[in-house]
Formats: structure tokens, C-alpha cells, sequence
């Protein structure tokens, strides 16, 4: 075959897929591999010039063919076009999906030279992009389409006058790499003696093991080792996932392979490692053993039940955790109210997808009892604090590196039984091992979430005043609370926020968090805050229909008023400022509202069902030491940012905070580029790694730019004083008359230039003989933030969905979503769209689509991506964002968090809109994934 | 998720697959598209022997018109019976039909005979050749016959073929001027496989209704023609009695997607919709 026009002769293992040729034996690593049954799109490739699955076409196949990847495409400038316009409209993000999006965009651009919206769409909707929710890829193609017919079309803006970057769209400088298919994530890592493992796993949700014979596995010719759970609890120590902070949680101690009993089905039992994946699943076919069954837990009130199974007797019974709120008069404010509205919510459980699978590949050399770890991470310090303890191994001998990575979501941030037994079986082996979840795995194993049976009541004025609330909320999290940051936070989370927006005081909440048979649910994007708001707002919706009012003018009845602030909300939750009024405002104005109010309210007439949803929603950010730390676990909330100015002028940022695809590393550099006074150009970013970043949490809970961004900017202007410092000395002047603007010593007063940064480099650190004796240039700097003056920075923001629903079908169809948002001070307006944008397209999956489905033995069915169905482009509205700037005063930049606010109002302003939509219909949903069974149940049809 | 080791064998003629299939029995799989056979492997869902790959046979993707009808050769590839006019002048059904099977990277591959053997309930094209009362072509080493498409799916996954046989190709009966076609499918997502389809034909004289397929998919083990409802088309020429016959008739399997019910209701507004345009506004 010829691959990129280069000719290429190979022996190949019949049952190898043509993708895994180009990665492995070609390490043509820019085709991705994200789910090997054709549905993801990552793969694709093409051969003979048209597209192709290359997980679905051996590489035999390809014998005499000729294929070409992003890598000779990119070489040849066929996807130029292509690949600035999705630079430039930051139409991607993790990257992951990039190339064989950028190939099937390049297919429809070949076919249509100026396609229109619903085409890209059509086209696009082959390829799975969990970061972006579409709507940049869209334009993007768009806009390449207008590149290449000749139009032209502008790049990257420059500084403002006064060299500030914050507050300015920069196009992020590492996706030149990923458009060209030149991403190194771990599974792009290749080292010498590597070994792979794959894990045989229960097929039981519930059962023990009696028996396990591994002889024939061991047998195979190519096996290195075949390790039971009782083997590896030898060189690791299990974990126990509770956090003190909440009184009287409890779970029980997980292992990294189970130990005589199996409590989930996917979960981890005897591990086989080998030459290849291949092998190593070979090598677990052949392990036998022999299960006993028992009684599965999978309803979670039945869990609660008497007489029900324990699934971890020690513990007494499956109660991980109740909670209790309790604020103001709430009996009173019920026996006074006009209205009482009950209603009880079911929202589906769901998972997070990333593209890329959770990966890890470690690498233990005894010579020097020394542990490096490549993780799909986004907490590299969490997993080496982790791996030094659990492994016995010291702290300053363990080294976690975050290569890129392929979307995380908060799926990375957990301690995952196989990726501590991979790095426990490095250790034993004395080699590099590594583990890649196909996406099988993924479904089994990922952690689940939003599985939440929620019953609320409200007292409600006749004149539409919310006046009390009362919640009960029921959540089945799997077999263990995960360990460090458990599997309460996210019922924690809807007891404290649900009526967070409202000025209601009277409130009484309850959360059961229950054990069962099922995969381990935590912590995902948005953490509680898709069921609070779901919850709250669906209630609102049916306050203004029992009044007969406008859910507009109930809100604005009810929202915290800009008087309020500072605010403690009566379950505990402080507010420094909020924007409700604005934000609901804002959105209402960008969606032009009164006239699609106007527009529906024509369709009904005629029969067809459009539907507005509304969905006002606060959102936690910045979190810090009382979220995990006064928990107990070992999780930093502080984060650090190094700058040092290099001899030529140019900085380099090593930062704590990780980089996703959320595009951190591009505003750590537009804060440190504005700050020390230098040009984007002239910075590059360092992250994850453990050996090399100040200590720090990484990248969660939205804390990137809140922490890290204010760590950055504290720490650039250290570094700007001690240049001044340098240049003082070298000019003779003092410091406070100059200033560094545009890569330069300048007058402060006059801009008048005096010297070049490279010339103060130059002199630092080569020439400090001409520099007074007493002094010493300090041109690295290092400095620490961790919110202190709050325990988070909450956010909030004001969702508006329109869908049209067929009565008849049940099919609910996307027509446009409008977001406000108030992130604080902005630091790159693209960046947070899009961040808002994909935060979105997971809360539209949670409303419409995405659902782990169990049946009554606790299997799961949905192990496929064409069972589990996540958001595609040409079901996918067009996102439109607006923003409202409220920044913090408790730091120096006012950076709140921007990567959750997404997802949080999403799936309640489309429950929303679906009842409005059926409102003249009589009917209503109260659960998600609004499905058309949901619907046409709803409308009595079935 | 990686196959189970097997052989791999490229025959480049059919007397050279007879023989590998003889050898290998139940345990040589055909590999044709494979845009179902290889996720089946990679899933190790299917663990055969040998996979016994036929793309290279020669003179088996052809597409072509004959006197008789059209000829659609079993290694025709999806994207080219999209693109062909002989398709859409000929089979104006399965030219409706190639846009809903999957994207357009499994059409690069997948193939018309390969769909057919292959017999997924849930998808398009066996549905069009049973509507359009096609006729099957298989080879085996004793020599060729022809299975009409009406015997040829017997169950999930299960269809006349017997050990030893390839399709060759399928025959569709020349199109008759007063047959209209309609096709139509319910997904929840574009490119998925359907929650119930219709693959319709409807021959109209003088307004009424002659004759009717009416040939449903995802909606029970095999395409399902629903010949009660048929009937009442032909009897009464109205959709709405042709909904009352197939509410009866269907007994769509349920499954995470869609219960029962879900797929019969389906069933029947697909049928409201499709027929309902073939015979125009006026019904």
C-alpha cells in the first residue's frame, strides 16, 4: 500500500484494524481510535480517496491501496483552509476528533463547494465531538467554504494599545498542532519493553468468586503475567472514598482488582498482561472463573429496604450518607401558602463519553525505585499523592505526566481500580505497562452520573412568591463512594443549590445516598447542578401555570435582586454578587423572545407544537479548601504559576493548572503576556507535570482561571518588578519611571523605548559581572493562589431552549439555545463560548438522548455507542451566547469559572420548553432523557 | 476490544471461495463491507477461523439494467448504488432508501449484498428488495439459484443461505409505470438504525388502489410485510383503515430503544405519512 504516497510494505497480524496499523506499527499516531465500531468517526481515514472507518477495515484489506491520513493531508496544504478556520473559530478543542473531523469536512467541501448549515450538519454528524457542542465546527466549515471561494477572513487579534490581553478573543496557540494531527496523548507515547494489560471483569453486578484458574492464561505465548486481585493487594493498598466533612458517610475499602466478590458488572478481577492488547485479551479469554451469583441491588429504594442485601455487610446496611437541610419556618410557610406544588423528577443516569478513553501508561525502573506515569489526567498531583501512598512508593520518587488529553469532563479526576492496578503491575514487573479502556470498558467502568430521583414541594403567594421548599432527593451511586472525592458531593450539591437563584428562605432538604450493583457514580461536569436546576425551574414552570402567570414574571419575582448581595442563602450557600436579573435579561434580549413567543403562539394554530424553556441556574466555581481539603482528602485547592523570562526575552509559564482542551494554556499565557508586558508569541505554557509544575490541583471544579489564572497573575507581576529591578540597575534609573510594554524597557511616563527584553536577558544572565556586586537579578518567579475570602466562587446564568415536538412521533427536535452567562471578569470571550457552548451539548445529551440503561440484574445495556446515544451535529441546535461581567473583588483579576454553567441549565430549559410545547396538549414530563416513548406515554399514545 | 486471532484469506475467484468455505465451514465468516462483520470481531462477538474476504472477486460490483430489470451485483458498495442513475431511474425505492444507511464513510465500504446477507431487522435495504419483490442470486459450488427476497429473511440475523453459498446478485423486476414509491424511517439520530421504517409501493389506477407493499422494518425479526394492511388499502384505499389492520398485525419486538408499542405506534404513522403522500393530498 502507499500511505501518504509513501509506498509501505508490512506483515500484519490478520485481525489487526487498519487504524491500529497506522498508529502502532506506522506511528502515524494522528488517527485516533475512540470507539473500534464505526460509530465515533475518530478513525477515519482515507483509502482510495474516499473516507473510511479504520477501525472497520483490516489492514489487510488495505493491501494495494492508497491511503492517506491528517498527517499527509496536512503536509500536502489540502485541509489549510480547513485547519485555520477551525483554528480561528476554536472549532476544536481535546483535538481528538479533529483530524477525522477535518477529514469529513474536507469530503463535503470536495462535494459542495458552499454547503449551507443543515449540510455541514448532515456531513458532520458522522464525527463525535464531546468538547464543542458543533456549533464552532459548523461555522468553521463554513467559513472554509468562504476561504476557499476567495473570501478572506481575519486571525488572531492583537494586544490592546496598553498590551493587555484579558478581555481579548486569542486564538489558542497549541491547536496549530492538534489540526495537524500532531497531538501526543498517552496513547501516542511509545516506550521501549511496553506491555499491555487488559483486565477480565465481571460479568455479574453482583457475585463471588469461588474459584480462579489462570494456568491456561498463563500458557499463552505472549502473556507476561496473569494477577489476581488476592496477588496484587500484596503491592497496593486499598481506599476508602469518604470524605469527613460529611458526617457520618461511610463506604468501604475498594481494591484495585476485587477480592473474592464482585460488586459492580465491568469491574475489575484478575489482570493479564502481555506483548500486546491483543494478547492480553486472548490471554483473558482463557482465565476461568468460577462465579456464584448473588442477589443484585439496583433500585435504590429497595436498597434502602428491610431485608435488603448488603452489598458491603460491615457497613450495616447501604446507606452511604443522609443529609438534612433545614432553614427558616418551613411548616409554617406550607400551612400559609396559596398553592402547593408537588412534583416528583427522574433524571437518567449518564456518563461522560471523552473521546479519548481514560489511558494510562506506567513505567516503573527499579534501578532507581522510581514510578513515571502517563495519565489521561487532569489532577496529576491527586494521582501521584495517590500512587506514592497506596503503592508504598516515596513522594519524590513517583514522576505523573499529563501528555494532551483527549476531553476529561471530570471523568479524569477519579481513582479508577485499573489504572492503580496498571501502575501496581508496572511496579511488580519492573517494565512499562499500559492500560487504554476501549469503549466497552468505558461504559462499564467510567463513572456514571445524575442518576437522582428528586421529590420537590413548594408554598406558593397567590400573587406568584415562592415562600418555602421542600426536597427529597434519592441517589444510588454503585457499590463505593469513589475515592478521594467521593460519591455525596453531587447530592450535596442539589440539597444546597436547588433554590439557590430564589429569594425563598424557608427550606428543607433531605439526600439519600444509597449503595447498588451498578457502576460507581461521582463527580461530572456541573456536579448536582443539571438536577437542581432542572428541578427548581421545572417547579417554577408549574408555579406560573397553577397561577396562570408568565414564567417570565415569576422569575423576576422571585431571582435574588442586585440589592441582596452580599448573600447567605438559607442552606448555607454565600453569594458575593450574582447577576440574575441581568443575566435573565440578556438572554431573553439575544434570543429576541417576545417575537419567538409570538412565532410559537402562531404555529400552535396550525397544529405544529413549538415550545420555550427557561432555566435561570447558579453554578459552582473556584473551589477551595472546604470543598475536598477540610474533607480529608489529599486534594490541593492552591495552585502555582512560575514565569521565568528566558535570555532572548521570551517567557516560559509552568503552571499546576492542566490543560484539556479547554484552552487554559492560552489564557495563563494572555495573563502572564499582559501582566509581565510581553507579546503572546513570546510565551509558551508548561503543564502536567509533577516533576517539573509547582504544586497545584489541576484542572476541575472550574478553578482554571479563578485560581490559576489569579496564580498567574500574581505571579507576573512579581516577575515584572523584579525585570524593573534588573533594568533600573542596568539604566540607572529608578524603577518606578519604566515599565515593559510590547517585549521592551520602556519610560513609563513617555513609552519612549530604552532596551529590549533579550538585551536585559542578556546582561542577567551572561554578563551579571557588569551588574553591581550587592545585586542579584531574580528573573524566575514563583507565586501561589488559593481563594480564602469564600469557600467558592458561585456563578450564574440564565438558559433559554426552543424545540418543536410531533405529537405524533414523540420526537423532540432542537430549534436554537440561548445562554447568558456571568463568569466574572472574562479573560478570552471565544474561549468561554465555547467552553458554554459544550457545556451545553452535554446538558442537551442529558436532556434527549444520553441514558446508562440497567435491566432488573443490574447489566448493563447500554455498552455500545449505539445503545448509549450521545449528541450529534445534525441533531444539535445552533448555541448562541451573551455575557454579563460580574468579576470577584476577592482577587486581583475578578476571574470566576466558566467550564460548568453549561451544562447546569441546559436539560431544565429543554424539560421546560418540551412541556410548553405540550401544554395545549395536556400533557407533562417529568423525567430525562425526554424520549419519544417519554413523550407519547405523556400524551397517552402508548 | 480486539478480535480473537483468525486466518485471513482473499479469494480471487468463486470456485476458490467454495473451497474455503468447505474448509472452514461454520467457522469461515465472508467478509464483505464488514462495516458489521468487523466491530462483531472487534467486539469478539463472532470468533470464526477464518475470515474469507471477497472484495477482490471480480465482475460482482456491478450495477446494470436489463431487460428483465436491474441488476445490483452483491459487492456493489452502498455510496455507489447512491450515486447511480441506473438506481434512481430503476429503483427509485432504494435510491430513497441509501441516504439513511448509516454515514457516509460506512456506505464507502458496506455493500448491497452484504447488507442482504447480513439480515439486521432493523435495516433498510432488506426491507426495499422484499417491497420491491426482488429476486436473490446465490452461488454455491453445485451452481447457482435464485432465493425471492419474500423467502430469503427468516429471522434475526437469519436468512435462506446455506453453508457453502455468496450472493451474487439481486434482481429487481423492472419498474411498472403506475407503481409509486415511498420510503421513510424513524431514527432518533441521523444515520442511526431505525426505530421502525417503512419501505412502501403503491400501484394507483385511476386514483384507486390497485395494489400495495407494504414492507416495515425494526419492527419485528425480519422486514415485515404487513399484508393486512395492504388488504385494506386495497379494499377501502384509505390509510386510516390500513392503521386500524397493522396495529393488529405488527408484533414489533422491544428492546433499550423502543418497547413494543412504541415501534407499533411508529409503524403506523409512518405508514399515515408515507402512503398518505403516494396517494396524495386528497387522502
Amino acid at each position: 500500500m502507499t500511505v501518504n504516497g509513501v509506498h509501505v510494505a508490512r506483515d500484519v497480524e490478520p485481525r489487526q484494524h487498519l487504524v491500529d496499523f497506522l498508529r502502532y506499527e506506522l506511528q502515524l499516531t494522528g488517527s485516533h481510535v475512540g470507539c473500534e465500531h464505526g460509530v465515533c468517526g475518530a478513525c477515519t481515514v482515507r483509502v482510495d480517496g474516499k473516507l473510511v472507518r479504520g477501525c472497520l477495515m483490516l489492514a489487510a484489506q488495505a493491501d494495494g491501496c492508497r491511503i492517506e491520513t491528517i498527517e499527509g493531508l496536512s503536509e500536502s496544504g489540502q485541509l489549510s483552509h480547513l485547519q485555520r478556520a477551525f483554528r480561528s473559530e476554536n472549532a476544536l478543542q481535546c483535538g481528538f476528533c479533529t483530524p477525522g473531523m477535518l477529514l469529513t469536512a474536507h469530503a463535503l467541501l470536495e462535494r459542495v463547494a458552499r454547503p449551507s448549515t443543515p449540510e455541514i450538519r448532515e456531513a458532520i454528524g458522522a464525527n463525535y465531538c464531546r468538547c464543542t457542542g458543533y456549533h464552532a465546527i459548523v461555522r468553521a466549515v463554513a467559513r472554509a467554504a468562504e476561504l476557499r471561494t476567495g473570501l478572506n477572513a481575519t486571525d488572531a487579534e492583537r494586544a490592546t494599545a496598553d498590551g493587555s490581553y484579558i478581555g481579548r478573543t486569542v486564538i489558542r496557540p497549541q491547536t496549530a498542532r492538534l489540526v495537524a494531527g500532531r497531538g501526543t496523548y498517552t496513547d501516542d507515547v511509545f516506550l521501549p519493553r511496553l506491555a499491555h494489560v487488559a483486565f477480565v471483569r465481571s460479568p455479574h453486578a453482583h457475585a463471588r468468586m469461588t474459584n480462579i484458574n489462570t494456568a491456561d492464561a498463563k500458557a499463552l505465548a505472549g502473556v507476561i503475567a496473569v494477577v489476581t486481585g488476592r496477588e496484587l493487594a500484596t503491592h497496593c493498598d486499598p481506599w476508602v472514598g469518604v470524605l469527613k466533612n460529611y458526617a457520618g458517610m461511610k463506604s468501604a475499602p475498594q481494591y484495585p482488582l476485587a477480592i473474592d466478590k464482585a460488586v459492580w458488572m465491568g469491574e475489575p478481577v484478575v489482570a493479564v498482561v502481555a506483548e500486546s492488547r491483543a494478547l492480553a485479551e486472548d490471554g483473558c479469554a482463557r482465565v476461568e472463573i468460577t462465579w456464584e451469583p448473588l442477589p443484585p441491588v439496583v433500585d435504590a429504594e429497595a436498597a434502602l429496604g428491610p431485608g435488603a442485601t448488603l452489598i458491603h455487610p460491615e457497613l450495616g446496611d447501604n446507606l452511604v450518607l443522609e443529609a438534612k437541610v433545614n432553614a427558616g419556618d418551613v411548616e409554617a410557610a406550607f400551612r400559609e401558602a396559596d398553592v402547593v406544588v408537588r412534583e416528583t423528577y427522574e433524571t437518567g443516569r449518564h456518563t461522560v463519553v471523552s473521546l479519548e478513553p481514560r489511558v494510562v501508561l506506567a513505567d516503573y525502573a527499579a534501578a532507581d525505585e522510581t514510578l513515571t506515569v502517563y495519565h489521561s489526567g487532569q489532577a496529576p498531583y491527586m494521582l501521584h499523592d495517590i500512587l506514592s501512598r497506596h503503592l508504598r512508593i516515596p513522594e519524590h520518587r513517583v514522576r505523573v505526566i499529563n501528555k494532551d488529553v483527549g476531553g476529561s469532563f471530570g471523568l479524569k479526576i477519579h481513582t479508577y481500580p485499573d489504572e492503580i492496578a496498571t501502575c501496581a503491575l508496572a511496579v511488580m514487573l519492573g517494565r512499562p505497562v499500559k492500560f487504554l479502556a476501549d469503549r466497552i470498558e468505558s461504559f462499564q467502568t467510567d463513572i456514571h452520573s445524575r442518576d437522582h430521583r428528586v421529590t420537590a414541594e413548594v408554598a406558593v403567594r397567590r400573587d406568584g412568591t415562592i415562600t418555602a421548599m421542600r426536597l427529597d432527593d434519592l441517589a444510588p451511586v454503585g457499590p463505593f463512594s469513589m475515592y478521594p472525592r467521593s460519591s455525596v458531593v453531587e447530592s450535596g450539591q442539589i440539597l444546597r443549590t436547588t433554590p439557590g437563584p430564589y429569594k425563598l428562605r424557608n427550606y428543607a432538604a433531605r439526600g439519600r445516598v444509597v449503595l447498588q450493583n451498578k457502576t460507581p457514580m461521582s463527580q461530572y461536569r456541573a456536579v448536582g447542578h443539571p438536577v437542581a436546576a432542572l428541578v427548581m425551574e421545572a417547579m417554577v414552570d408549574r408555579v406560573a401555570r397553577e397561577l396562570n402567570m408568565d414564567p417570565v414574571d415569576v422569575r423576576r419575582r422571585n431571582l435574588l435582586t442586585s440589592d441582596m448581595y452580599p448573600y447567605s442563602a438559607p442552606s448555607g450557600l454565600f453569594f458575593e454578587k450574582l447577576s440574575h436579573e441581568e443575566s435573565l435579561d440578556s438572554v431573553l434580549a439575544l434570543a429576541n423572545y417576545p417575537s419567538l413567543c409570538k412565532e410559537r403562539d402562531s404555529l400552535r394554530a396550525r397544529g405544529v407544537y413549538r415550545g420555550l424553556g427557561l432555566c435561570v441556574f447558579i453554578d459552582l466555581t473556584v473551589p477551595g479548601a472546604q470543598t475536598y481539603g477540610t474533607g480529608g482528602a489529599r486534594i490541593s485547592s492552591q495552585d502555582g504559576t512560575t514565569i521565568r523570562l528566558e535570555p532572548s526575552g521570551k517567557l516560559t509559564v509552568i503552571s499546576s493548572i492542566t490543560e484539556q482542551g479547554q484552552g487554559t494554556d492560552t489564557i495563563l499565557a494572555q495573563v502572564a503576556a499582559s501582566m509581565v508586558g510581553v507579546a503572546m508569541e513570546d510565551v509558551r505554557v508548561v503543564t502536567g507535570d509533577t516533576m517539573v509544575t509547582p504544586y497545584g490541583g489541576g484542572t476541575w471544579g472550574s478553578r482554571g482561571a479563578g485560581i490559576g489564572g489569579e496564580a498567574t497573575l500574581l505571579t507576573g507581576k512579581a516577575l515584572k518588578e523584579n525585570i524593573l529591578k534588573v533594568a533600573a540597575v542596568v539604566l540607572d534609573v529608578e524603577a518606578l519611571t519604566l515599565d515593559v510594554r510590547s517585549g521592551q524597557i520602556v519610560d513609563a511616563r513617555t513609552g519612549e523605548a530604552r532596551m529590549p527584553l533579550s538585551e536585559l536577558g542578556r546582561i542577567a544572565y551572561f554578563r551579571p559581572d557588569t551588574l553591581p556586586k550587592d545585586f542579584q537579578s531574580e528573573l524566575t518567579v514563583t507565586r501561589h493562589y488559593v481563594p480564602r475570602h469564600q469557600p467558592l466562587a458561585y456563578t450564574n446564568g440564565a438558559q433559554l431552549s426552543y424545540v418543536e415536538v410531533d405529537p405524533d412521533t414523540g420526537f423532540v427536535k432542537l430549534l436554537g439555545h440561548w445562554v447568558a452567562e456571568d463568569c466574572g471578569r472574562i479573560i478570552n470571550p471565544m474561549l468561554v463560548d465555547e467552553q458554554v457552548r459544550g457545556g451545553v451539548a452535554h446538558g442537551l445529551g442529558d436532556a434527549l438522548w444520553e441514558h446508562c440503561v440497567y435491566d432488573a440484574q443490574g447489566q448493563l445495556l447500554t455498552t455500545t455507542m449505539m445503545d448509549y446515544l450521545v449528541p450529534m451535529a445534525a441533531e444539535m441546535p445552533d448555541i448562541w451566547v451573551s455575557h454579563v461581567e460580574t468579576p470577584t473583588s476577592y482577587s486581583e483579576g475578578g476571574f470566576k469559572g466558566a467550564g460548568e454553567g453549561g451544562v447546569a441549565g441546559a436539560p431544565g430549559a429543554v424539560l421546560n420548553a418540551v412541556n410548553d410545547a405540550l401544554l395545549p396538549l395536556g400533557a407533562r414530563i417529568t423525567r430525562v432523557p425526554i424520549t419519544p416513548e417519554v413523550v407519547l406515554r405523556a400524551l397517552g399514545k402508548l | 476490544m480486539k478480535p480473537a486471532p483468525f486466518d485471513y484469506h482473499r479469494p480471487t475467484s468463486l470456485a476458490e471461495t467454495f473451497d474455503l468455505l468447505e474448509r472452514y465451514g461454520d467457522d469461515g465468516r465472508i467478509l464483505a463491507g464488514g462495516q458489521s462483520l468487523v466491530p462483531t470481531l472487534n467486539m469478539r462477538l463472532a470468533t470464526p477461523r477464518a475470515v474469507i474476504d471477497i472484495n477482490r472477486l471480480p465482475g460482482l460490483a456491478e450495477i446494470r439494467a436489463t431487460l428483465d430489470g436491474l441488476v445490483i451485483g452483491a459487492l456493489a458498495r452502498h455510496d455507489e448504488v447512491e450515486a447511480s442513475a441506473l438506481i434512481r431511474e430503476h429503483a427509485p425505492l432504494i435510491a430513497a432508501a441509501m441516504p439513511h444507511v448509516g454515514h457516509a464513510a460506512i456506505r464507502a465500504r458496506g455493500t448491497f449484498g452484504g447488507s442482504l446477507a447480513l439480515a439486521d431487522p432493523a435495516a433498510e435495504l432488506p426491507a426495499c428488495v422484499v417491497a420491491l419483490d426482488a429476486t436473490i442470486r446465490v452461488a454455491n459450488r453445485r451452481g447457482t439459484r435464485a432465493i425471492p427476497a419474500a423467502e430469503f429473511f427468516q429471522g434475526v440475523y437469519t436468512t435462506a443461505l446455506a453453508p457453502g453459498d455468496v450472493i451474487i446478485e439481486v434482481l429487481i423486476p423492472r419498474a411498472e409505470p403506475q407503481w409509486r414509491d415511498g420510503f421513510d424511517e424513524l431514527a432518533r439520530r441521523n444515520g442511526d438504525f431505525a426505530l421502525a421504517g417503512l419501505a412502501a409501493r403503491v400501484c394507483l389506477v385511476g386514483g384507486a388502489v390497485r395494489d400495495a407493499r407494504l414492507v416495515f422494518f425494526g419492527v419485528g425479526n425480519a422486514p415485515v410485510r404487513a399484508r393486512q394492511a395492504e388488504a385494506a388499502l386495497k379494499a377501502a384505499g384509505d390509510v386510516r383503515a390500513a392503521q386500524r389492520a397493522l396495529a393488529t398485525e405488527l408484533q414489533p419486538p422491544g428492546d433499550i430503544h423502543g418497547s413494543p408499542e412504541l415501534r407499533r405506534h411508529l409503524a403506523g404513522v409512518l405508514l399515515h405519512r408515507v402512503v398518505g403522500s403516494l396517494l396524495g393530498p386528497a387522502s
